[in-house]
Order: C-alpha cells, then structure tokens, then sequence
C-alpha cells in the first residue's frame, strides 16, 4: 500500500481580493500552487500586490471570493481564530529589514513561534536546543551572541535568525517577503543558499517573494506575479 | 494554560525604559500620596482612639464635648475655664463613682503641658487596650514638690531622676513667668505610650497649688517666692479650682445617668462627657476634611494613571512593526489586545508597588518625629491589607485604561496583516 501523497503546499483558485468592498482588485489569480517541498521565487515589481498575497497565503486577510489552501487546509474557509492557527502552527514568515523584536534575545526571537503554537512546540520537542541546533548550523555557535539581543546583530545576522525563527517547529511553508533586499550579492547568495538547505532538510516549502529576478535560479521555480495576476495585466492593480 | 504575551509585555516596556519609569515614577508618586495620607489619616486615627481608656466620664468647665476632650486627655487647645473644688468632691461621692482623678493645666516646662494631678492618675489612668501606665524609672510623686515625667519629655529634654526642673506659667515653649523659687525633682519616669502622656510633665495637684502662691491674681505678688518649702508645706494646698477630672464607674450602665445628672448640675455649667462618643464626633467634624484629602489624592491616582495611558498611546504607531511581526508568527488578535492590557498593568502594578515601598520607607522615617513633634505615635504603618486592595486596583484600573490602545492596536493588527501600512 501506496503512502498518500503530501498536499501542496499552497493552493489558490479564482482568487480575487480589493482592499475597499466593491473598488477595483488589486488581486485577480485565476491559479498558483506551490507543491509540497517545492521551493518556489515569485517576482514582481513594488505595488504588484507580493505582500497582500503573503497575507492571503498567511490567512490574516481573507479574499473577497475564491479560495486559498495552505498544506491541504482552506483557509479562506476558516474563520478568523482558525486561520490564525493555521498560520501559528504551519508557516513560517521571513520578512524585510527589522523583523526581529529588537528588546528580546537572539534565542528568544527564535523560539517565539513556539510560544504561539503547541503543535510547533511539540514538532520542536525540546525548543531551546532545537533552536540552538537551528541557529548553530546557520552559524551561531558562539553562546554570548546567543544571548544578544536582536538590535545589536549585524543585517546578516539578523536575517539569519529571522530564517532560524521560521524554520523551528519544521513549519511545511515558509514564507520568504523580500528577505535579502538589504544585503549584498555575497551575502544574498549565501543566504538563500542556506535557506534552501535548511528547507530541504525540514521537508518545507518555499515561497520566496523578490522584485529582483536574477535571484530566480536558486529556486525549482520561478513566477511574476504580474503574469499571475489579472488584475494587474488589465491595469486594475493599486 | 500558557499565556505567551506576558513576559513580552514586561520586555516589551522594558525596552523603552525610559518612558517606562517615569510613567512608573509618575503611578509611584500618586499611589505614594494615597496610601500616605491614608496610613497616616488611619494612624492618627488610631493613636487618637487609644489615648484614652477605661474612663467612662470627663467632667470640665461647661464647653462642648470636642474642646473639653481635646483639652483634658490630648493636652490641645485650652481649657474654657476651671471647675471648684467643691463641685469635684461632690460629684466624686455619688454612688456608683468607682474613682476619679482631677486634672489641673495651664503651666508648662520648655513646651510641654505641666499637668497637676494624684497619685491615682498613675493608678487608673488606662489607655490603648486598657494598658495601665508603667514606669521606666522611678516611681508616681509622693512629696508635693515631686515630678514624673512622660516619656518623650524625660527623652527630649534628657532628664533622669533627681534632676530638677521648674515650671513657667502658661503654654508657650518660652516664658518670662517662671517659678524658679519652686524646683520640682523628678522622681519617676513613665514608659512609652504612644499617646499625649508621653509629652506631660505629671505633678501633684499640692505642688500646683504651691507654685501659684502669691500669683493668685495671676500676676506675681511681693509674696511670691518669699516662702520656704517648710512653710508651704505647712499651709493648705487644696486647690479651690481644677481644669476637669476623669470618672471611673462601678458600671458602665451608670454614666448616662451620671452625665445627665452632672449636665444639669445647679451648682455650676459643668459638661461630662463619655470619650468614645466625643471622639465619634470629632471624627465626624474632621470627616469632612478626611473625606476631601482623600478625594484629592485620589485624583492625583488617576493622574497617575493616565500618563499610563498616555505613555502607551504614543507607543502604538511605533510598535505597529512589533505586532505585525507578532501576527505572523501566529499571535492572534487577542494576543496583540492582551499584550497592551498587560503592559498597562505591568506599569501600574510595578509603579504601585514602588509607591507602596516610598511611603513605607518615608512614614517610618517621618514616625518618630511625628511622635516627638504631636505625640502621635502613627501606627499600622507597615504593609497592610488595604495597601493590597490599593495595589491591585490600581493595576485593575490600568488595565481597564488598557482596553483602549489595546483596542486600537488590535484595530491596527487586523489592517496592517503582515507588513506596515502607514
């Protein structure tokens, strides 16, 4: 007997989303899947709607009709505390600049999702040492800068522990908005490349949102939003 | 059940730590003004209701019944007029009169009451919970030139026995009207009482009586301080006037009844009072005032409390980032709400304890020169129940405030999803 095959990572059919009730979409997506495992870059330029639909996929905006899956779950479906939960205990979210709590300490920025979700709690079994383990392979090693807060880190190194942050409780979709603007090339590659790694090793997928499409290589696949979105070709875009 | 956003509330408002403090200083310094007129309102309130104990009846000049307990047992203010002798010893033989113990004021030492009484003022005098008056050194007068000393006065003024001490006409601490010619020797010190008797200066009736000779008319006379002690001795030095004495009863069913008869006594315009009913009085012509300082340092609490609000009002826009972040790693809305609620409570309870530990630390600081200054020893000054209920109000009531920003950045959460949108 045949083991049923994992659900994709992310589903979205006759997607459609507008800020104001009845105004014009900023979001019309007949189709985008990302596959289970699948590590995916989605391009597009400022404006084009790349972090509204991350807050699709995440479930903290709900779209005006269609539907969004994430890991085989509808949460367009979902009401509001549903989707929170969702999001709590199966995406991990990597973000710009900043997106470390600069007052906590590079090992408490990186156990925090474990606080808002048992089962990612539970997945990381012994959540401090998952995180030392975490941040240890991403090259956190030295116990005093475990023990920095977050605000005294260098850009690359918060960025990494920002991808530490995502990948604990092995997440199965990680969500990537724009996580390598500030860096340089080096950096940049080496960071993505390390995400990935860490992604293959956890079984996750991978949304990486970028305006940059040189980037695009380091992915199974690449989209541009402005061809994925209707909207946007028909000039209704925000 | 866990509840993941306290511990981020504390570091949260930790991290900008300066606002911090002084919206704690400011919640401090308001529940430090509460609780300190509180504790010392109650503390006065209490030193005044244990002063006196054990004496169903004061009897004095006719006055009313404030002025007349002032007087008489908290040695404030001055007496209306004197009483005779006469009335005293009359009213002492009624039946049911178990003792009594006349007062005589007016005189003074350095500024503490020169008070003229008798050896059964040391016997029946009680106060607190019946507490009789003890003596550290020494023993009650037996001679008429024979003093003792309450506590604070032996302390202040650093008299031991055998040292002797004479006393000045009226009630000021500086006088030019002294009988030097009639030195008292102190032969007894009390303990400690907490209570105006601490800061008097106790002499036999007698020895009042003897120092006023040739001052009748209350100016001195040639024949004042012309005597020899032998010779004062020899005279008699009943007094014709008290200020007012202190009855004790057989039963205490029989004041009314005594009171009555002594208020309506044809005799002289006398007023017999129960202390504890003119103490109900006093509290309740002073409640007015209580009730007010009380009111006005409540408001000073709000105050407090809403630079709490304030000082997280301002926070909200700058902190939209931190709950944006907070959002996508699974906070919900309510996390988002909780975390302002708890940061509001934090600041207050923290800023409440710390206001709690400034009057602590000022009241017994100021305890001992109240004492030395009034005669007031404060007590209850320590932690205390009320000071709980304070506590934790103050924080419920910062918490409640709380719901407003928490409101607003749970408003902001649900638009901002994921990423800023200032």
């Amino acid at each position: 007997m045949s083991a049923e095959p994992p659900a994709p990572a992310v589903v979205i059919r006759d997607l459609r989303f507008a800020w104001e009730r009845g105004g014009p979409p900023l979001l019309d997506i007949p189709e985008f899947v990302v596959g289970a495992g699948e590590r995916v870059f989605l391009r597009g330029p400022s404006g084009a709607g790349k972090s509204t639909l991350l807050g699709l996929i995440a479930g903290v905006l709900s779209p005006g009709s269609g539907s969004v899956s994430v890991l085989g779950r509808a949460v367009s479906d979902l009401g509001p505390a549903r989707r929170d939960q969702v999001r709590a205990d199966n995406i991990g979210v990597i973000f710009q600049l900043f997106n470390l709590l600069p007052y906590l300490s590079v090992l408490a920025n990186v156990t925090l999702p474990c606080r808002f979700s048992a089962a990612r709690a539970a997945r990381a079994g012994d959540v401090e040492a998952e995180a030392r383990r975490l941040l240890k392979r991403l090259g956190f090693s030295d116990p005093a800068l475990l023990a920095a807060k977050a605000a005294e880190l260098s850009v690359g190194q918060q960025q990494r522990v920002a991808a530490a942050r995502a990948l604990i409780g092995s997440p199965g979709l990680i969500i990537a908005d724009e996580p390598t603007s500030a860096l340089d090339a080096d950096s940049r590659n080496a960071f993505i490349s390390l995400l990935i790694e860490e992604c293959e090793a956890s079984g996750a997928a991978l949304l990486f949102v970028s305006h940059d499409a040189g980037l695009s290589a380091h992915f199974d696949r690449a989209e541009d939003l402005t061809r994925l979105n209707r909207a946007e070709r028909t000039g209704r875009a925000a | 059940m866990r509840f993941p956003v306290l511990g981020l509330a504390i570091r949260s408002a930790l991290n900008r730590r300066v606002t911090a403090a002084l919206t704690m200083l400011a919640v401090a310094l308001s529940v430090a003004l509460f609780l300190g007129v509180e504790k010392i309102r109650a503390g006065a309130k209490a030193s005044f209701e244990s002063t006196i104990s054990g004496t169903d009846l004061i009897v004095g000049a006719r006055s009313g019944p404030v002025n007349l307990l002032l007087y008489s047992v908290f040695r404030l203010g001055d007496p209306t007029a004197n009483i005779s002798w006469e009335s005293y010893q009359l009213i002492a033989r009624q039946p049911g009169v178990a003792w009594t113990v006349p007062l005589s004021l007016g005189d003074s030492h350095q500024g503490y009451r020169v008070m003229g009484t008798d050896a059964g003022y040391f016997e029946h005098y009680r106060y607190g919970r019946r507490q009789p008056l003890e003596f550290a050194q020494g023993h009650a007068f037996e001679d008429v030139f024979e003093a003792v000393l309450g506590a604070e006065a032996a302390r202040a003024l650093g008299y031991s026995l055998g040292d002797e001490i004479t006393v000045a006409h009226g009630l000021g601490r500086v006088s030019f009207a002294e009988h030097r010619e009639n030195p008292f020797t102190v032969v007894g010190i009390l303990r400690p009482t907490g209570t105006p008797v601490d800061r008097t200066v106790h002499v036999p009736l007698e020895g009042i009586e003897a120092i006023h000779i040739g001052w009748e008319t209350g100016a001195r006379s040639p024949l004042a301080g012309t005597l020899s002690e032998e010779e004062i001795r020899a005279r008699d030095l009943t007094p014709d006037q008290i200020t007012a004495f202190l009855i004790g009863l057989d039963s205490p069913v029989a004041a009314l009844r005594l009171q009555r008869s002594i208020n309506t006594y044809p005799g002289e315009a006398l007023s017999a009072i129960m202390p504890g009913v003119a103490l109900a009085q006093l509290w309740s012509v002073i409640g007015v005032a209580e009730r007010t300082l009380i009111a006005v340092s409540a408001f000073v609490v709000l105050v407090g409390l809403t630079t709490v609000l304030i000082s997280i009002l301002t926070s909200l826009n700058e902190r939209r980032r931190e709950m944006a972040i907070l959002r996508s790693l699974g906070a919900r809305p309510w996390h988002i709400f909780a975390l302002l609620v708890a940061e509001a409570a934090f600041l207050a309870f923290i800023g409440a304890l710390a206001g709690a530990a400034l009057v602590y630390g000022g009241l017994a600081a100021a305890a001992p020169l109240m004492q030395a200054r009034f005669g007031v020893m404060l007590t209850g000054l320590g932690p205390g129940a009320f000071d709980l209920y304070v506590i934790g109000g103050v924080t419920l009531a910062a918490a409640l405030m709380g719901l407003g920003p928490a409101w607003q950045a749970f408003r902001n959460s649900l638009a901002d999803g994921l990423s800023i949108r200032l």
